[in-house]
């Protein structure tokens, strides 16, 4: 089903009594999601994309705007009326239940004639645990499980009601790191097997990117971007954008457009077409090249091998961060007693960002003659 | 082997003390209640056998006392235990001015139940001078006064529950509140997504959430209501036999202290009987709760 956000504002009345000012969870949020993808609230904590979860879920109604399912605007319907499946970052399964009677729970709720009769909920129950590979464990306490399969058991419990929407919120952060890695190929399996549309949770960029259709950053409850998890990460529409994809994060440098020319500290890089400016540049791990000639000079700090490549960790004046580290095919080979290393810079790579709005500056770039 | 000694070595104060004040006593209690003509004075006896529990098991006091007791706690424990849940759901579910009921409903612990008791008494009672508050109350509505203090006995009952109700609740509702706090919001969340009603939440969610804390309170409720003695002094003064409010417990302190006292045999005897009733009771308790709390 598609989700249409519209506007959609939260504000919460503030709990400190000298400051009565409201806080802004979400503001003014505006998104249109179409019908049977994999969609990632990304995002740092506290940004609102929990909150933004809950609005669709319906645990939380806006202050302002609505939420359409397909054609019709759910805003103010109760949750079990939106037909939404949600699991929680704890799970929330009943403990004193077993797995089987965990499952069962939504469907008991049901009165009248949208009862199903006892077999049919059986039925329905051992379905949903089919399809997250927990059947043998239907009569265990949630205690007896482990951290995947009580995951697993929370995903069937939000799918035996077949919902339009499934919404997770944060389902990776509660298992260790290699679980997490099949888990969320499971997700992403189990969401493909059912076409439902799907909305997670996560302040994991590699979560995000790794298994979505599209992905939104949010900041401040704010949208900042959406887009394709591959195209966001190569177009960054702002400073913080760039800095929160990406694994190694991107070395951001001062710099300055002078003469039509892109200066990092008093390297010359590039020549290009914008005014004079202070800029930040930012530049992805991957997109520095070893070369002799390179305009960036930095002093040599140490040398990782990686087996299928190198980290390179240098360190130049401009940068913000301690290290610049970037990411070089194995091939290369690497002189590491030398003081200073040179790179050339890939232009694909390479983001320049206004220094006050820090937004991005779209730049043509060729390769400077100084 | 050595270690071990040496553990002991580190436990024997304690354990001197728990022998001195704990032990001992018990088993005296029990030598005691088998003693046969056993005089304080003297500190002499005719012989051992069970002549003493069958003095006190025939004696219509101590009838009394047992028939009293076994009342008190069936109506009690579970009247105050469901009074104190709903109380203490109501107050988590409000918000506004939820400390200040949370005081009141805690301020009868904290209060004397002996001046408690007056209060109560001077409410229920009917003198020549006057009727009593209650009574006021009940001739208001149309009905004709009771001496709730010196009448009938199910009225004295009455008033005994009552107050007894009224000053285990506030612990209760302590207990039940915090429980209640305790449970993980998110449960309740989860609930309200797949459109649980308020009776379903209540019986299939949160009072097994609680359940071990109900169990703490009915085990506890039952062993304090079977040690009830003061409450009925409180109300009805110290000759109880007289009054026909007599519990186990005042059987005993009047098996000893009382006008009719000076038979420490008699009271031991009660008193192993209580003991016996009070132990059976909490191994059923235990049984039940084992079946019902699963985590």
């Amino acid at each position: 089903m598609k989700i249409v956000l519209e506007n959609l504002t939260k504000k919460f009345p503030s709990r400190n009594k000298k400051e009565p000012k409201d806080v802004t969870a979400v503001d003014h949020f505006s998104f249109e999601c179409p019908d049977g993808q994999l969609i990632s609230l990304l995002g740092p904590s506290g940004c609102g994309k929990s909150t933004a979860l809950n609005l669709i879920c319906g645990l939380e109604t806006p202050t302002e705007g609505h939420i359409y399912f397909g054609d019709s605007d759910v805003t103010s319907l109760t949750p079990e009326l939106r037909g939404v499946g949600m699991v929680f970052q704890n799970y929330a399964l009943y403990p004193h239940l077993t797995v089987k009677q965990n499952i069962l729970f939504p469907l008991e709720n049901r009165k009248g004639k949208d009862r199903l009769t006892r077999e049919e909920m059986e039925k329905r129950a051992f379905q949903a645990a089919e399809l997250v590979q927990i059947k043998e464990l239907m009569d265990r306490k949630p205690r007896e499980l482990s951290g995947g399969q009580q995951q697993r058991t929370a995903i069937a419990r939000a799918l035996v009601k077949t919902p339009s929407v499934l919404l997770l919120d944060e389902p990776l952060s509660n298992l260790d790191a290699r679980l997490r890695l099949r888990t969320r190929e499971e997700i992403k399996k189990i969401q493909r097997a059912t076409g439902i549309t799907t909305i997670f949770v996560t302040h994991d960029q590699e979560e995000a990117m790794s298994i979505s259709d599209q992905i939104l950053v949010m900041r401040d409850g704010r949208l900042i971007q959406a887009g394709k998890p591959q195209e966001v990460y190569d177009s960054p529409n702002c400073l913080f954008v760039a800095k929160f994809l990406g694994t190694p994060p991107i070395n951001v440098f001062r710099g300055r457009i002078r003469d039509k020319t892109l200066y990092i500290g008093e390297d010359a890089i590039w020549k290009t077409d914008l005014k004079d400016q202070e800029v930040f540049a930012g530049i992805r791990p991957e997109g520095f090249l070893l070369d002799s000639d390179g305009p960036l000079c930095c002093r040599l700090n140490g040398v990782e091998v990686m087996g299928r490549d190198v980290s390179i960790l240098s360190s130049h004046p401009a940068c913000e961060a301690a290290f610049v580290r970037s990411i070089i095919d194995s091939e290369n080979q690497m002189d590491v007693s030398r003081e200073t290393v040179r790179f050339s810079l890939k232009p694909g790579k390479v983001f320049l960002f206004c220094k006050d709005t820090e937004e991005r500056l779209p730049f043509s770039a060729e390769r400077s003659s100084l | 082997m050595k270690r071990q000694w040496k553990a002991f070595w580190y436990l024997l104060p304690a354990l001197l003390f728990l022998l001195a004040f704990l032990v001992y006593p018990l088993v005296d209690v029990f030598v005691y209640s088998v003693e046969e003509g056993y005089n304080f004075a003297s500190q002499t006896y005719f012989g051992v056998g069970g002549y003493n529990y069958s003095y006190v098991l025939h004696d219509p006091y101590f009838l009394q006392a047992v028939k009293n007791t076994c009342i008190l706690v069936v109506v009690t424990v579970p009247l105050s235990t469901g009074l104190a849940l709903l109380i203490s759901l109501g107050l988590n579910s409000i918000k506004p001015l939820r400390n200040l009921f949370q005081t009141i409903y805690f301020l009868p612990y904290v209060t004397n139940t002996l001046a408690v008791g007056l209060v109560f008494m001077i409410l229920f009672q009917k003198t020549e001078y006057t009727d009593g508050l209650i009574n006021l109350l009940i001739q208001w509505f149309g009905g004709s006064s009771v001496d709730f203090i010196d009448g009938p006995y199910w009225a004295k009952m009455f008033v005994l529950c009552f107050y007894t109700v009224w000053v285990v609740m506030p612990f209760k509702i302590l207990i039940l509140t915090s429980a209640l706090a305790s449970v993980n919001p998110d449960y309740y969340k989860a609930a309200r997504v797949d459109g649980t009603s308020r009776t379903r939440v209540f019986f299939c969610i949160t009072l097994p959430m609680i359940s071990p804390m109900v169990f703490y309170l009915v085990i506890t409720g039952f062993i304090g209501a079977f040690k009830a003695y003061s409450d009925a002094v409180a109300l009805f003064g110290a000759d109880l036999n007289a009054a026909g409010m007599n519990t186990i417990v005042g059987y005993v302190y009047d098996m000893l202290y009382g006008d009719s006292g000076g038979f420490p045999s008699y009271a031991s005897a009660a008193a192993v009987i209580l003991f016996a009733i009070v132990l059976t009771i909490t191994c059923i308790n235990l049984l039940v709760s084992k079946k019902h709390i699963h985590y």
